[in-house]
């Protein structure tokens, strides 16, 4: 139990930050700049905040930490936080790349600046909500919720096409959320609560399962995204600021695989193993297929959105391993693709911002003029491949690991994916760093400037220290980890009662 | 002496009409300011008579009329959204020289009609109250009458409620004729049982459902509202989206769940059919739309649409949310008018949704508001709209209709289109003409009060919410 709301905290400190920046008037260059250090000291203050949660969170404990539950709309939809080994490190992670956020876009955006931090920091609220929420209404409503903000983000800040990506964005996913929230419903009614540990241990009959599980999963495999409801991720993606990319890579897509952790496995034991092909065989095909689409991309941007999808796949192959190391690889790797992938996005942005194209045939030897950021591009390149020794190695080798476990053949077919991400990786940073400096406008590219190095140090390091030293997260992740795989066992192990049929028939809101 | 009690908030707002009526003889057009104030004042002091009097369940006039928790609610969702109407009203009429005494007298009459609908307990009542709202909203909606499509909005409005009005007589003789009653409980009592005594209400129900899903403007009885809409002044439109809307979605609760509790597995089917066109039709036929009142009339049926679908479960939480949802309602369409009201140019108002184009740069707060508005019409979560969406399908799931659920969620999807590209215009594209400052209160103070109580700060109200519509919808089972 916590001895201080930290999670309410950590929810309302963006929140009044919004409101401070809300309060100020004018249009001056002066206040744009305020607005900025605004932004910059609430988003430093809830990395703070984030990580004294971290110190407060007991490693070794399996079950919900740090719970805060009040009464909310009636007694039985709560408002109730909780944090165990699987969603703490969501929160770590969101809280850490909110600042580079910030940070990144200091210069580039300076249109309407006022508004666009208010929707950053309103976006960190509802991200850290989702990870934190314990009551369905509640991770519904902040899962949601965040379609508003980077709706506005993606539209108002975004590239040339971004109002066909906005509302791309915004449909594709509110359809999935919808198709969830009916599922949701079903599962309140038929156990009463919407208690998210409570509804843990609650046994759905099995053919129920599946279809709560097909909701479920119409939902999380838009958000993630899988093959083939994938083609939103493009267009957002592109379309977007450098900083909105950075948030739906690095935070956005890990709703859905968090989802399937929180909600899929745990809740539909019997559906997960019956389905778990229909996983299986998505994601190798997102594997395989998206990096090779990912090799023929012209965009660098479009390139970096198709290689977290099949990034993404290896987290989907990982987690429906149903298997230790295949559930924390899954989870590894979700950490690591969050600060990877938004570092690559950031480096485009840093390109980006000098010269205005992402268009990679119009780079070329920037090595010669860009020593520190061809240094920079090439470790994040590395982890994007899974180089030993960096963040990306350790989440996909264990993904593999679990994979491998489950069944060979799927592991075979995620492993071409790996040798196809060095492909495409490699191919991009050749076309743009190396051979000869031939194009004018290059020449007078500056490099990685002070504000530029300030983004990239903290991302280096926890890139290295997750590759290097990964035992601190593992930690925190192991016993959660392993107490929802036994929980799976007992559940698959054990046949489901029929009396559950007769309580499913009984409306559970008829004793009003 | 007792029965007089219990109509009170009705007489203080017949005698207030009357009262209204000769200050307005006397003193002509001058006086539409203070007899606006005073309609709102008579609108209050109902309400706190209503509030004082109020003691559960009380018949009176041997059973015409009945006041219970149920008419508790709707009322004061009526009586509201009828002092928002009013306070959009002034600025509107007085420049389109409009700002006859005529105007509050009509609507305290017309709220008077909804208030004896929400309180009628026989087929008889419920006629009168619904005739003397009708009546009132027809002069109404032909108020500008020298403007030819408010007078066509009139006119049409008429002839169809005309027609409605024929229907339901028609149903509720045939319920006559069969019941040999037309009180509520004795029907109910008559309809009870095997169901041998059914077949001739079953008539009757239908033609009774098409009256009241005309006043709904549910499908296949919404051809008038979208021209209505457009045709009427927009203050009155504003009055008709928020105020009939409530009231006669309180009568069409009350007259299938009192008289015909036994019949439920029969007009639950009706009342499905109707939902359902009315989303889907709402949901399309409002993407092509370039006239905001238009596209408020497709709105709308799409919202009575879902709303309905509460109703078609039959069940107490079923109607609940319907009550949950028509508040929310109300408050969603009373700012969204307001702020349609506050579009004005140089040359005067505006009903082109292009013209919205680039406010969230000209005028950011309005702007902020419309969208709040407008994301919460769409029921996106964080607002209040997804609550009002969220109570009325948990009593679908809930009875077990789950493909109505999904078929509401998928067309809300399709809703969620047009009420974005609404904020796409206010927020992605650059303004082409600015909207001019807003200089009413009145308006302003509605739009914003809305927009606030539909941001995220519904998210304590709307349990106290909650279980007012729960009382409420008890005292009806």
């Amino acid at each position: 139990m916590a001895d201080w709301p930290i999670l309410t905290a950590l929810l309302l400190v963006p929140l009044f930050g919004a409101l401070l920046i809300l309060s100020i008037r004018g249009e001056s260059d002066q206040v744009k700049q305020n607005i900025r250090y605004v932004a910059m000291f609430t988003t430093l203050a809830e990395l703070l905040l984030a990580v004294i949660m971290w110190i407060m969170f007991d490693v070794g404990e399996a079950g919900f930490q740090l719970v805060e539950d009040h009464a909310w709309i009636g007694e039985s939809i709560r408002y109730k936080l909780g944090v165990d080994g699987i969603s703490m490190l969501f929160i770590v992670l969101t809280a850490f790349l909110m600042p580079l956020c910030i940070l990144a876009s200091w210069q580039s955006v300076t249109r309407r600046v006022k508004d666009y931090m208010i929707a950053f920091l309103v976006m960190e609220t509802l991200m850290i909500g989702v990870f934190s929420a314990l009551d369905v209404f509640l991770f519904y409503i902040f899962f949601e919720g965040g379609l508003i903000p980077m709706f506005l983000i993606i539209g108002v800040w975004g590239g040339v096409r971004r109002i066909y990506a906005s509302f791309k964005f915004f449909l594709y996913t509110l359809l999935g959320s919808l198709l969830m929230l009916v599922a949701i419903l079903w599962m309140y009614l038929d156990a009463g609560t919407a208690d998210i540990p409570t509804l843990l241990d609650a046994d759905f009959p099995v053919h129920v399962q599946t279809w709560l599980w097909l909701a479920f999963f119409a939902s999380f495999a838009v958000k993630m995204p899988m093959w083939p409801v994938h083609t939103w991720l493009p267009d957002a993606h592109v379309e977007a600021p450098t900083a909105g990319s950075v948030i739906l890579a690095g935070v956005m897509l890990k709703m859905g695989g968090y989802g399937f952790l929180r909600f899929s496995i745990p809740m539909f034991p019997e559906a997960s193993e019956t389905l778990m092909w229909l996983v299986f065989g998505l994601s190798m095909v997102a594997v395989v297929y998206t990096s090779l689409v990912a090799l023929v991309q012209e965009d660098m941007k479009k390139l970096i959105a198709y290689s977290s999808i099949a990034h993404m796949g290896f987290v989907t192959i990982g987690i429906f391993a149903l298997n230790p190391q295949g559930v924390e690889g899954g989870i590894f790797q979700m950490l690591s693709h969050g600060v990877v992938s938004a570092a690559l996005f950031l480096c485009v942005g840093v390109v980006y911002d000098r010269l205005h194209t992402r268009e990679i045939s119009r780079y070329g030897g920037l090595v010669n003029i860009m020593p520190k950021y061809a240094l920079v591009f090439m470790i994040f390149a590395m982890a994007s491949v899974g180089l030993p020794g960096t963040s990306g190695f350790v989440g996909e080798f264990l993904a593999l690991t679990g994979a491998y476990l489950a069944d060979s053949r799927v592991a075979f077919v995620a492993a071409l994916g790996v040798i196809l991400a060095a492909a495409y990786m490699l191919y991009l940073y050749r076309r743009i760093f190396f051979g000869a400096l031939l194009k004018e406008d290059l020449k007078a590219l500056r490099d990685l400037n002070g504000r530029e190095i300030a983004i990239f140090v903290p991302l280096i390091a926890v890139v290295l220290w997750m590759g290097f030293y990964p035992k601190p997260f593992l930690d925190v992740i192991n016993p959660s980890v392993e107490a929802l795989l036994r929980a799976h066992q007992v559940s698959i192990a054990a046949p489901i009662a029929d009396p559950l049929d007769a309580q499913a028939a009984e409306p559970a809101l008829d004793d009003q | 002496m007792p029965d007089v009690l219990t109509v009170l908030p009705e007489l203080i707002l017949a005698l207030g009409a009357m009262g209204l009526l000769m200050i307005g003889v006397f003193n002509q057009d001058k006086s539409f300011g203070l007899l606006n104030w005073l309609a709102s004042g008579l609108f209050l002091a109902a309400f706190i008579t209503m509030i004082a009097t109020s003691s559960g369940r009380v018949t009176a006039f041997g059973g015409l009329f009945i006041t219970d928790d149920f008419a508790l609610f709707m009322k004061t969702v009526i009586l509201t959204g009828a002092i928002f109407a009013l306070g959009l009203s002034g600025q509107y009429l007085r420049e389109r020289g409009i700002a006859r005494f005529e105007y509050p007298v009509l609507i305290v009459l017309a709220v008077l009609g909804m208030m004896m609908m929400v309180s009628a307990n026989d087929l008889l009542s419920l006629y009168i109250g619904l005739e003397l709202q009708s009546l009132s909203l027809y002069i109404l909606a032909a108020f500008n009458r020298d403007k030819l499509r408010s007078s066509e909005a009139g006119l049409k409005y008429f002839v169809l409620g005309a027609l409605s009005s024929g229907l339901m007589l028609y149903g509720i003789s045939l319920i006559y004729g069969f019941s040999g009653s037309t009180s509520f409980e004795a029907i109910a009592a008559y309809g009870a049982g095997d169901g041998a005594n059914a077949i001739g209400l079953i008539f009757g129900i239908v033609f009774l459902i098409s009256g009241l899903a005309f006043k709904v403007s549910a499908v296949p009885f919404h051809m008038w509202t979208p021209d209505v809409y457009e045709g009427a002044p927009t203050p009155v439109t504003a009055f008709f989206g928020i105020a009939p809307k409530v009231a006669a979605m309180a009568l069409f609760i009350r007259a299938l769940i009192v008289p015909f509790p036994d019949l439920v597995d029969q007009w639950q089917q009706v009342v499905i059919a109707l939902s359902v066109a009315s989303m889907v039709l709402g949901a399309f036929a409002a993407l092509m739309q370039t006239n905001i009142k238009r596209l408020m009339a497709y709105s709308s049926i799409a919202h009575m649409g879902y709303a309905l679908t509460g109703l078609a479960t039959g069940t107490i939480d079923g109607v609940q949310g319907v009550l949950v949802y028509m508040a929310i309602y109300m408050v969603m369409t009373a700012g969204t008018f307001a702020l349609i009201l506050s579009m004005r140019r140089k040359d005067g108002l505006t009903e082109d949704i292009a013209d919205l184009a680039g406010l969230a740069k000209s005028r950011p707060a309005l702007a902020a508001a419309m969208a709040i508005l407008m994301f919460s019409m769409a029921g996106i979560p964080l607002l209040a709209g997804f609550f009002a969406k969220l109570y009325v399908f948990l009593a679908v799931v809930n009875a077990g209709l789950y493909w109505l659920a999904v078929v509401g969620f998928v067309t809300s999807t399709v809703g969620a289109v047009y009420y974005l590209r609404i904020v796409k215009l206010m927020y992605f594209d650059e303004p082409n003409e600015t909207i001019e400052p807003l200089k009413d209160r009145g308006i302003a103070t509605v739009g914003f009060v809305s927009a606030a109580l539909n941001s995220p700060l519904h998210l304590v109200l709307i349990w106290p919410l909650t279980v007012a519509a729960g009382v409420a919808a008890q005292s009806l089972f």
